[in-house]
C-alpha cells in the first residue's frame, strides 16, 4: 500500500468512532502492540524529548528501505507513533521526504502535533524526515 | 458570602462546554478565570479613555492615567504596603523577580556571596538567580524539603551565613501546594540583616497577604493567577531598597532627564517602569482587587480550604493513587500521580471528558526530581470550584484508570 493509502485506511477505521475515549482505546490498543524497541537503542542518542512524554526512535536502513522502531513513555502517545510508523516504516527515503501527513488532523488528533504539545511527536515527525534525506544524501 | 452559583454567573468563562461536555477548570494554578467586572473594565478602558498615561495633556491621557494610579493604590492598600511608590507595575511575577535578580545584583552582589532558595522553587524564582549568580561569580544555596514536601527549618537557618545576601522562597509552592512559613524566614534572615523576597504568585490569591506585617523586602505576584488579565504584574519593594537599586529597563516615561552625555532617572515607583506599561492591565488588576475584597478574602480561604479538603479526602480513597505534598498547611492545590499510568495518558483522557488539569512538572523540575518523578497531574482549586466538580474529576479519574489498567 502507498503512504496515501495507509493513511486513508487509518482515518476510515477512526471514522466510526466520534467519541474521543473509543479513538483513545484505539490509540492504547496501537500503543499495546506496537513492537518493542531494542532496548541498545533506548539511550539518549535515540530519545526525542518532549516536555510531556518521551519517544525513542531508531531508524534501519536495508539499502532500499528504511524501517523505524519506536517506544514512548505515554500510551496514548505509543499508540499514535504506531500510527505513524504505520504510514511512514518500512519505505524508500524518498516516499518518506515527499510524505504529506493528512492523517493527523483528519482523526482529529492535531492538537498532538502541535508545537506547543510538547510530547516529542512533532520532533518525531521532523526526525524521521531528517533521517530519510540523510540516508538519501548518502545514497 | 455570596451564594456559589451567583459566584460562578460572575465568570463567564465557567459556563462553556469543552467537546461537548460541561468545562469542569481545575487548572486555577495556571491561570485564573475572570470575572465579567474585570472583562468590562478592559473594555471601557478601550471604549472611553484609552490614551497614554503620563505623556499627553489631553483629557483621556489623564483620564488613563488617573486610572492607572488609582490602580497603584488599590494595588497598595491590597498588600497594605506603605506608599505607592513602592508599588511597580510589571509584566507579570517572573518580570518582578528578573527585575529584583538584575537590579539588586547589580548593587549588592559581590563574587563569593550567597542567594539562598528553597527545593520547592518554580523556575522562574531559580533561573533568574542563577543567571545573577554567574554574572557576579556568586552561589546559589537551595533549603532543602523532606518527604511532605516542607523546607526543613534546621537546614535553612544553617544555610545563613555572613555571605547570604537574599534569601527568596516562595509563599505557597506551585507544584505540591505547601505553605511555606514566611514570617518565621523572614524573622530568620532580619536578624542576620539579610533581606527577603517572597514568591507570592501561589500566595496573593488565597488569603489576605499584608506585606507591611510580613515585613518581607520584596513581594512579586501575576495578575492573572489573581482573577485579572495577563500581562500584569507587581513588584512591591521596600523603598530603601528600591531608591538604591538601579533601573532594571530602560527608555522612556522612567527618566527625569535625557542627554547624550548623561541621563537621570525619575522618581519611585516610575524608574522602574520603562515603556509604556501595560495600564490597561493594571486597570483590570484593580477591578479584580476589587471583586475578590468583596468576595472577602478570609471567606474565600474558608471555601478553597473546604473544596481542598474534600478533593484530598475524595482523592485519597482511589487505590493506586499517591498525593504528593501532605504539608499540614497547604493552598488548593494537589499534586498526584495514578500508579503505572503516565501523568500525559492521564491528563489526555481527563482533557476529553472536559475537566482541566495541568500536567507535567508545573515548571518546577528539581521538586519533581526530589521525588524522583517525571511530572504530576496537579488539580488546582478556587472558590468557584463546586465538590460537584471534584465528584466529576473523581469519576474522570475512575474512568482514566479503568481504561489503561485494563489493558497494561
Amino acid at each position: 500500500m502507498t503512504i496515501n493509502e495507509v493513511q486513508d485506511e487509518i482515518i476510515n477505521e477512526f471514522s466510526l468512532f466520534d467519541d474521543w475515549i473509543e479513538k483513545y482505546d484505539i490509540l492504547i490498543d496501537l500503543g499495546k502492540e506496537l513492537p518493542a524497541i531494542d532496548p541498545r537503542f533506548k539511550t539518549k542518542e535515540f530519545l526525542i524529548e518532549g516536555c510531556q512524554s518521551k519517544v525513542w526512535l531508531h531508524p534501519e536502513f536495508d539499502g532500499n528501505r528504511i524501517s523505524f522502531t519506536a517506544d514512548s513513555d505515554a500510551i496514548i502517545t505509543r499508540g499514535i507513533v504506531a500510527l505513524l510508523l504505520k504510514v511512514l516504516s518500512n519505505r524508500t527515503p524518498k516516499e518518506i521526504i515527499s510524505s504529506d501527513l493528512y492523517f493527523i488532523d483528519r482523526i482529529g488528533l492535531k492538537q498532538n502535533l502541535s508545537p506547543t504539545r510538547s510530547n516529542g511527536l512533532l520532533a518525531m515527525v521532523r526526525q524521521i524526515k531528517l533521517y530519510a534525506i540523510a540516508i538519501d544524501a548518502r545514497i | 458570602m455570596k451564594d456559589i452559583s451567583e459566584i460562578r454567573a460572575d465568570f463567564p468563562l465557567l459556563g462553556r462546554t469543552v467537546y461537548g461536555r460541561r468545562l469542569v477548570y481545575l487548572d486555577n494554578g495556571a491561570t485564573t478565570q475572570k470575572p465579567q467586572c474585570v472583562i468590562d473594565k478592559i473594555n471601557e478602558v478601550y471604549t472611553s479613555y484609552n490614551g497614554n498615561i503620563h505623556r499627553g495633556v489631553h483629557a483621556i491621557s489623564d483620564m488613563a492615567s488617573e486610572a492607572y494610579e488609582n490602580a497603584r493604590e488599590k494595588v497598595r492598600s491590597f498588600i497594605n504596603a506603605r506608599s505607592t511608590r513602592e508599588i511597580i507595575f510589571t509584566s507579570g511575577t517572573t518580570g518582578s523577580i528578573n527585575c529584583v535578580a538584575f537590579s539588586f545584583g547589580e548593587r549588592y552582589l559581590k563574587p563569593g556571596d550567597e542567594v539562598v532558595i528553597s527545593h520547592l522553587e518554580h523556575h522562574a524564582n531559580i533561573v533568574p538567580w542563577q543567571l545573577m549568580c554567574e554574572r557576579k561569580g556568586a552561589r546559589l544555596r537551595v533549603i532543602p524539603v523532606n518527604e511532605n514536601g516542607e523546607i526543613i527549618q534546621e537546614e535553612y537557618l544553617r544555610l545563613l551565613s555572613p555571605r547570604t545576601r537574599l534569601v527568596a522562597v516562595t509563599q505557597a509552592s506551585n507544584a505540591l501546594g505547601t505553605i511555606l512559613p514566611v514570617k518565621l524566614i523572614i524573622e530568620a534572615a532580619h536578624s542576620l540583616n539579610i533581606p527577603v523576597l517572597i514568591d507570592g504568585a501561589q500566595g496573593i490569591q488565597h488569603g489576605v497577604v499584608d506585606v507591611s506585617d510580613m515585613d518581607c523586602d520584596f513581594y512579586v505576584f501575576s495578575g492573572h493567577k489573581i482573577y485579572g488579565p495577563t500581562g500584569i504584574g507587581v513588584l512591591y519593594g521596600k523603598e530603601k531598597w528600591l531608591s538604591e537599586m538601579p533601573p532594571y529597563q530602560s527608555g522612556g516615561d522612567m527618566v527625569e532627564n535625557v542627554t547624550f552625555e548623561r541621563t537621570t532617572f525619575g522618581d519611585l515607583p516610575f524608574k522602574f517602569e520603562a515603556g509604556t506599561t501595560n495600564f490597561v492591565s493594571a486597570i483590570g488588576l484593580a477591578s479584580a482587587l476589587d471583586y475578590i475584597l468583596d468576595l472577602g478574602r478570609e471567606e474565600i480561604s474558608k471555601r478553597e480550604l473546604m473544596l481542598l479538603s474534600y478533593a484530598t479526602e475524595r482523592l485519597s480513597a482511589i487505590k493506586g493513587l499517591r498525593i504528593f505534598g501532605n504539608s499540614a498547611e497547604k493552598i488548593s492545590i494537589i499534586s498526584f500521580l495514578l500508579k503505572d499510568i503516565h501523568q500525559y495518558d492521564a491528563g489526555m483522557v481527563l482533557d476529553k471528558m472536559g475537566v482541566a488539569v495541568r500536567t507535567g512538572t508545573h515548571c518546577a523540575q528539581p521538586v519533581m526530581e526530589r521525588y524522583g518523578i517525571k511530572g504530576t497531574i496537579r488539580a488546582s482549586l478556587c472558590f468557584y470550584n463546586t465538590e460537584e466538580e471534584i465528584d466529576i474529576l473523581i469519576s474522570g479519574i475512575e474512568k482514566v484508570t479503568g481504561m489503561f489498567n485494563q489493558k497494561i
